[in-house]
């Protein structure tokens, strides 16, 4: 046995710990986890989770990745290709270097998922109602996608002979190849969705009423070419846009001529010249009536024209249209900025004129169907996605808004969202948005400079032998390093950084996806947590003293 | 190259930790094991950066030595703010004598450690600039001309603070302090005084003399480990911003010593026996002025009339330590 301890005298008492001190008390403000919305995530048509999916891409776990990504959409393959990514024009590294390259990720997320056969999960209720949904483009497979996670039993009837809508009889293959928008749509169809071809709807009210169905999704698109009157000359060769993307699509090569003359200035426009192109043509011109900047095509696409030798011709009408030949007026901006005649022609050798004019909806199947109502020749919808008349919804191209893939995907889920309540006799009720996670709460001085991927393009000269696909994909290593420029905006992203700062070790690490904890009993309040936070997740609010 | 910077992943090692580093890249900081050397409950005012370099630089050299560290405190807020009698926020043996004598009392441990043949208990005496630089000079230049086993670590927050502010030999010029007012013709404190210890250190040839601060936790850990490598006399001399002293916002304190670190004003660098090997370099360079600006301590330059004259003295400074250091990638 050891001798007792003698202690000095005054010495009395053994050290005791400053745990027995608790600083909390001196806070005014306390530090609290946000989570803030990301303006990617903001920007993004169908409302995807894109730093939250590209968390998991960051770790390099794809599949978990590509599993919350398509909680929000099913087909990132489809829209890794073709939609024009708003997201990125939103991200915060933008103002840095350049945007964090979203869409190709997302790509190469759904072609991993596609070379790797990953699935949906199989829902595991039935509600046993039925729905319908008329339109197998990206809106109502959407809708179709969701409405079966959810539960429902869904049959989708499409007029014509494939899915895929304006994604097979719009897009060209160089674009979106085809094998690719099948495995997507396949895997819908393997959750059990019922998909009818060749079944056009005549009326959307009797449809529901003979099927039995409980409710009703229209997302028929727009597909009747607008025309422009062009006096045009017997032998004249008038086409359009759709009609031939169509065509191609249905096998049947389009004749257009050595020389093809394409009327527009929209995504549609830019399509066929390239396609023309492709087909043979030694020129493809585009006439547009405005200038270059008031284009609605997207400036990608024009680049990828011009590379492939499309011809343009800015502030220019057609007048007239004769074998062989166009007629052509010069237009001049006036004042306003608005195109005018000036009185000066000019001759176009063309051996077709294909307009691209866009395009409007066949609402045949809507006639007399009391409620339903038509604004400037699409259909009106409420917040709720439904139109006047109870149980029928509607969406994408042929409802007012902006007419791209990921909008009609986006309204296929908000359609599903409110279906799925209104067959349960409920309001759909909108999860409150958090404030935007701005640039200014990023402490960009952790991040790593790093610019962007640039995804490999197939060269000009190889492009017109034939339709394969024009922008190639990002390998695991890029994508890797791509996922890893985002800054995680507003969401933590677990890099310690509020445990290590904190003087006081007040801030708890629960452990790899757990997060942290603020200890209050000893937080004083400093605020360095938050200001060291490179993502902008902690907020600093006032105590109530 | 005390330490490799992971330039990616993120924020490779920027940040305290990094879930897509391998475990054995991370920073002890980051993991859950971490001793928390100077633990909860201390006093030190919010934000205080003496106590997070004191928590960083100990956890560091317990997780070098396996936790057999005894350490020699000298007076000062680091002694108060952590120790009030019954009450101690320390977990590791730990000794308070006076405020000029820790590196002496530190000598003395090491050469109890050797008596009693514990060569694996290390010794660490530490104080702040003040018991450093000034009182504490003399004890310390004989630990490193005897070359005793002790690493020195200086928390350098630029005045004596524990008594409210005053100056010492490592405040700044232009600085005002409760002794050296912001008035005359060059207001604050003077120019062409104070000393740089590190230097001092290196000129004894002892095997390691660095310095760092709070604003980068990689390479204070790697320092340290480097230091707990060695035997003999070394010394680490960490800036450590002081709210209180330096008029700044508590959130402050790390970007603080981030700016003193990208403007030049405080070169950290290594050195090994006597020669500077490595420097820690400028990643984003900024002017002097943001360092000055958010710190009261200094508004008389930002007054109605900016000082210009005496910024561009101290951005003079700052350029020297640049060409002196070469802070600036090549
Ligand atoms: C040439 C071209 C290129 C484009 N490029 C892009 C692009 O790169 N990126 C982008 O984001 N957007 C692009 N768009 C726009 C995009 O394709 C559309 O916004 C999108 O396809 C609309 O989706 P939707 O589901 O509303 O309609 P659609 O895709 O048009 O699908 C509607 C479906 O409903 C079917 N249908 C119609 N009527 C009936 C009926 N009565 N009964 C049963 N079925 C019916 C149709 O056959 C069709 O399959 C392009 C459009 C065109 C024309
Ligand atoms: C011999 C002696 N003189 C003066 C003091 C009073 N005193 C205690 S701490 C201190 C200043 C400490 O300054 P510094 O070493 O820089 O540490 P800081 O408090 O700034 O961290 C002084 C002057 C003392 N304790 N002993
Ligand atoms: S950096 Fe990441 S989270 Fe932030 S906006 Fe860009 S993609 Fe979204
Ligand atoms: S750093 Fe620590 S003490 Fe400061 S606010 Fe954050 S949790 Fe509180
Ligand atoms: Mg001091």
């Amino acid at each position: 046995m050891d001798k007792p301890m003698v202690k000095p005298f005054a010495i009395t008492l053994d050290p005791g710990s400053s745990l027995a001190n608790h600083t909390g008390s001196w806070r005014t403000v306390r530090p609290v986890y946000v989570h803030r919305l990301p303006p990617c995530n903001n920007g993004c048509p169908a409302g995807e989770d894109i730093q939250g999916w590209l968390f998991h891409a960051e770790s390099g776990d794809y599949e978990k990745a590509w599993h919350v990504l398509t909680e929000n959409n099913p087909f990132p393959a489809i829209v890794g290709r073709v939609c024009y990514h708003p997201c990125e024009s939103a991200c915060n590294r933008g103002q840095i270097d350049e945007p964090v390259s979203i869409h190709a990720v997302e790509r190469f997320l759904g072609d991993e998922a596609i070379k790797r056969q990953w699935a949906f999960p199989r829902p595991a209720q039935r509600s046993g109602k039925r729905v319908l949904i008329v339109g197998a483009g990206p809106s109502g497979l959407s809708a179709a996608y969701h409405l079966a996670r959810l539960g429902h039993e869904v049959e989708i009837h499409e007029a014509g002979p494939m899915a895929g809508g304006m994604l097979r009889f719009g897009i060209p293959k160089y674009r979106l190849p085809r094998d690719i928008l099948d495995a997507e749509v396949a895997r819908i169809l393997d959750m059990g969705v019922r998909l009818h071809l060749n079944r056009k709807v005549d009326n959307a009210l009797a449809a529901k009423q003979e099927g039995g169905f409980d409710a009703v999704f229209l997302a028929i698109g727009a597909h009747i070419a607008k025309r422009a009157y062009i006096p045009a000359g017997a032998a004249a060769r008038v086409l359009d846009a759709v009609s031939v993307l169509h065509d191609m699509e249905a096998g049947e090569r389009p004749l257009l001529g050595r020389r093809v003359v394409v009327y527009g200035g929209g995504n549609s426009a830019i399509d066929v010249a390239r396609t023309a192109r492709r087909l043979g043509a030694d020129e493809a011109i585009i006439v547009y009536r405005r200038t270059r900047d008031a284009m609605p095509a997207h400036p990608s696409e024009v680049h990828e024209a011009e590379d492939e030798g499309v011809l343009f011709r800015w502030l220019s009408t057609i007048t007239q249209a004769d074998e062989g030949a166009l007629t052509i007026e010069k237009m001049a901006l006036d004042e306003a900025g608005k195109p005018q005649p000036t009185g000066e022609f000019e001759t176009l050798e063309a051996d077709s004129l294909v307009l691209a004019l866009g395009q409007d909806v066949d609402l045949g199947l809507l006639d007399k169907i009391q409620g339903i109502e038509i604004e400037g020749g699409v259909v009106k919808v409420g917040e709720n996605m439904m139109t006047g008349c109870a149980g029928i919804f509607a969406g994408g191209d042929m409802v007012p808004s902006e007419r791209t893939v990921t909008v009609g995907i986006g309204h296929g889920k908000k359609a599903a969202r409110h279906i799925h309540a209104w067959l349960n006799g409920e309001l759909y009720q909108k999860p409150p948005t958090p404030p935007i996670a701005t640039l200014d709460r990023i402490n960009r001085w952790y991040y790593s400079d790093a610019p962007k991927t640039v995804q490999p393009e197939l060269d000009a000269e190889r492009r017109l032998d034939g339709f394969e696909e024009v922008v190639h994909g990002l390998n695991a290593d890029n994508a890797l390093f791509e996922a890893r420029r985002c800054l995680s905006c507003g969401n933590c992203f677990e890099c310690d950084n509020c445990y290590g700062v904190c003087p006081d070790n007040a801030i708890k690490k629960l452990g790899p996806g757990q997060g942290f904890e603020i200890d209050y009993d000893f937080c004083k309040g400093c605020g360095l947590c938050a200001a060291e936070c490179p993502c902008g997740a902690i907020d600093m609010v006032p105590e109530d003293i | 190259m005390s330490h490799q910077d992971i330039k990616f992943y993120q924020t490779g090692t920027f940040t305290v930790g990094n879930r897509l580093l391998d475990p054995e890249q991370r920073s002890v900081q980051s993991t859950l094991e971490r001793t928390n050397a100077l633990n909860s409950g201390h006093r030190a005012c919010p934000g205080c950066g003496e106590a997070l370099g004191a928590r960083y630089a100990m956890d560091a050299a317990m997780a070098a030595t396996d936790g057999q560290i005894v350490v020699a405190n000298a007076t000062g807020c680091l002694e108060v703010f952590s120790t009030p009698y019954p009450e101690t926020a320390w977990q590791v043996p730990w000794v308070h004598s006076l405020f000029g004598n820790a590196a002496a009392v530190g000598a003395g441990l090491a050469a109890a450690m050797r008596v009693k043949g514990k060569s694996d208990v290390r010794v660490i005496a530490q104080g702040g600039d003040g018991s450093t630089a000034d009182i504490g000079f003399g004890p310390l230049s004989g630990m490193f001309e005897r070359n005793d086993d002790v690493l020195f670590i200086c928390y350098d927050n630029q005045g004596y603070m524990n008594t409210g502010v005053q100056r010492s030999s490592a405040t700044p010029p232009a600085a005002r302090t409760a002794t050296t007012p912001a008035v005359g013709p060059h207001p604050g404190h003077q120019r062409g005084m104070g000393k740089f210890v590190p230097e001092i250190a290196m000129a004894h040839h002892i095997p390691y003399v660095a310095t760092a601060t709070v604003a980068d936790l990689r390479d204070i850990e790697a320092k340290v480990t480097a230091a707990m490598s060695l035997r003999g006399a070394r010394y680490i001399h960490i800036l450590v911003p002081c709210p209180l002293g330096w008029g700044s916002a508590s959130h402050d304190t790390v970007r603080l010593a981030r700016m003193a670190r990208e403007s030049g004003l405080f070169p950290v660098f290594e050195a090994r026996d006597g020669e500077v090997t490595d420097s820690l370099k400028i990643r984003h360079q900024v002017p002097v002025e943001a360092f000055l600006k958010p710190q009261k301590r200094f508004a008389h330059l930002f007054g109605k009339q900016r000082d210009e004259e005496a910024i561009a003295y101290l951005q003079a400074r700052a350029d020297r330590n640049i060409r002196k250091y070469h802070l600036l990638e090549a």
